[in-house]
């Protein structure tokens, strides 16, 4: 009795909440939605969750295939967010391995820095990384905006805390088998971190790919645009078509949707991770 | 204990075991370093270093000059940086409670009241991953003032004078407090979720036999234990909505009327379209200190919480 009780209350719970989290998808559900719609359709009320024509296919086409060089932004995108994520997770493990296991004097000042430092807001610093990039001769190119996302302090942290768990025993058999230090980190150390290296890759992929402030100030040149910029330009282009923009939208949106769906464990862990223990 | 007796025995020899280490571990930690230190903390000083000049990017080098204080100075009589601040502060006030506190109670009904918990973790955490320019295209069109759902809705609902929300200069800041609330729920929502699942249900086992009801559990049990937590988000949430940027860049380009301008809208308008380098960094070093600030207050406030 009392268990039968029990369970209804949670089915009643269940579905408040199934309600709410649908509420609260809501416009993503109405930007799938619109996309599929003629342009006359989309602003029908109340709304037509399932489109009573289909435009579908003429949308898709208008956006990927027409004067907006949509595919073109989406390969920056791609571009910009796999050679960031690389460079991050190299040189953040690298870091980390020293940090966590090498004895360097001075590390612990340079560790000490970089955990206060973690504070400073991106934008505090935008001014002069605007004047060294325009000095450097990389304003307006990929190159640019990756070397500004390719450091991260955070990650460096979050790969530190993990190498302090990995066993010292490890590290020092393969010395005594006559291992130098960097066959130690790449054959022990990443290996052994595959799993905080898997979620701090997901997580900084999404992030680079999302990312509009850097682009917006270091890009000037349309043809370089990531995604961001690209639905920025197409929104200049198409001002007023709700149906085209929310294809861009859902272009940009749906794709990350489904990598997080299918790696959710991961990306919901890394978030945590950092989360809880920072 | 071995190897330095080893050592003893070559003392000139600086290249040693150690010292190999030594240089190997800075080798590693060198590229993350450098990089920090000239992306990040060179840049930062950099920018205090400017912010006492007056310097327009457009004139090099040379047309450079030593102001003193006259940026900040300038900043205290700058209508649109004072609404700028204004907006920040009322932005941070609204959003980061009311979104810490819809986040705590969704993730005290998932973590224990539902089925199919998993499910509505990755429901609630989908905008987050959601690119923010993407997002508030969809949000412009729901907002729109005359043809958008929202407002046929509250029409429909009886209500005759509908905001014009983005284009209004009452409503665009709400409107984005709205959608970065949307955007950031599940974020907060899953750091709470993984506190929770480190309190221990011996202490809920306990109070149930003491007889507490449900709210008695989630203040006397729930709400402690999640302190750090709590402090946690409260901080990151905070220095996030000091930094709101591209909704607004997006949306309303901080209007209309300047009605939507925030600290970041002020540094990037006057930094990237007037080039005005040295005002830019004066504010970009105010944002730093309002965050420093910031944060340090909340510490200390939740830190003598804990102690009493």
């Amino acid at each position: 009795m009392n268990i039968k009780k029990l369970d209804f209350s949670r089915l009643i719970f269940t579905v408040l909440c199934s309600i709410l989290s649908i509420v609260f998808i809501v416009p993503l559900i109405w930007m799938v939605s619109a996309s599929a719609k003629l342009e006359r359709d989309v602003m029908i009320y109340p709304i037509q969750w399932i489109p009573r024509d289909w435009n579908w296919v003429n949308n898709f086409h208008k956006v990927w295939l027409d004067n907006v060089p949509f595919t073109l932004f989406y390969w920056n995108s791609i571009k910009l967010a796999v050679i960031a994520t690389l460079c991050t997770l190299v040189f953040s493990s690298m870091a980390a391995f020293s940090l966590a296991k090498l004895r360097a004097p001075g590390k612990g000042i340079m560790f000490g820095m970089m955990m206060s430092f973690m504070i400073i807001p991106e934008q505090a610093t935008l001014v002069p990384r605007f004047i060294m990039i325009k000095w450097l001769g990389l304003y307006n190119t990929h190159e640019g905006i990756i070397l500004m996302l390719m450091f991260s302090m955070y990650f460096t942290f979050l790969m530190r805390q993990f190498m302090m768990g990995v066993h010292n025993e490890f590290i020092e058999s393969a010395k005594i088998d006559g291992a130098g230090y960097f066959r130690i980190y790449a054959q022990i150390m990443v290996p052994l971190c595959r799993p905080i290296l898997a979620t701090a890759g997901i997580i900084k992929f999404i992030w680079t790919w999302n990312d509009y402030q850097n682009p917006l100030i270091f890009l000037f040149s349309k043809e370089l645009y990531p995604l961001p910029l690209g639905i920025q330009f197409f929104r200049q282009e198409y001002s007023n078509n709700v149906s085209l923009m929310m294809m861009a939208a859902v272009s940009a949106i749906i794709p990350l949707i489904i990598v997080f769906v299918i790696l959710q464990k991961q990306v919901i862990n890394g978030i945590t991770v950092g989360g809880v223990k920072g | 204990m071995a190897m330095e007796r080893t050592a003893d025995g070559q003392k000139k020899k600086w290249w040693n075991p150690r010292s190999k280490e030594a240089v190997i571990g800075w080798l590693f930690l060198a590229p993350e370093a450098l990089g920090i230190i000239l992306l990040a903390i060179f840049p930062l000083f950099f920018s205090l270093f400017l912010s006492f000049t007056n310097w327009n990017l457009v004139g090099g080098f040379a047309e450079m000059k030593w102001i003193g204080f006259d940026n900040f100075t300038r900043l205290l009589d700058d209508s649109k940086f004072l609404k700028a601040l204004q907006n920040n502060l009322f932005f941070t006030a609204v959003t980061v409670p009311l979104g810490l506190i819809i986040a705590m109670v969704l993730a005290v009904i998932v973590h224990t009241k539902v089925y199919a918990k998993d499910l509505f973790k990755i429901l609630f955490f989908i905008p987050y991953i959601c690119s923010t320019v993407a997002v508030a295209a969809v949000w412009s069109a729901l907002f729109h003032p005359s043809n958008g759902p929202i407002n046929r809705f509250l029409m429909q609902m009886g209500l005759e004078n509908v905001p014009k929300w983005l284009v209004d200069s009452h409503y665009a800041i709400i409107a984005i407090m709205v959608i970065a609330i949307w955007q950031a729920l599940g974020y907060q929502m899953i750091i709470f979720l993984a506190g929770l699942t480190q309190i221990s249900e011996d202490l809920y086992e306990a109070a149930e036999i003491d007889g507490a009801n449900g709210f008695k559990k989630f203040w006397h049990i729930t709400m402690p234990m999640l302190a750090s937590t709590t402090l946690f988000l409260t901080i990151t949430t905070i220095i996030s909505s000091f930094k709101v940027f591209d909704l607004i860049k997006f949306l309303t380009d901080g209007g209309p009327n300047d009605a939507s301008t925030v600290i970041v809208y002020r540094i990037y308008e006057e930094g990237f379209v007037n080039f005005n380098m040295g005002y830019a960094s004066a504010q970009s070093w105010i944002l730093f200190l309002l965050v420093i600030l910031v944060t340090s207050i909340t510490w200390v406030f939740q830190a003598r919480e804990k102690t009493v």
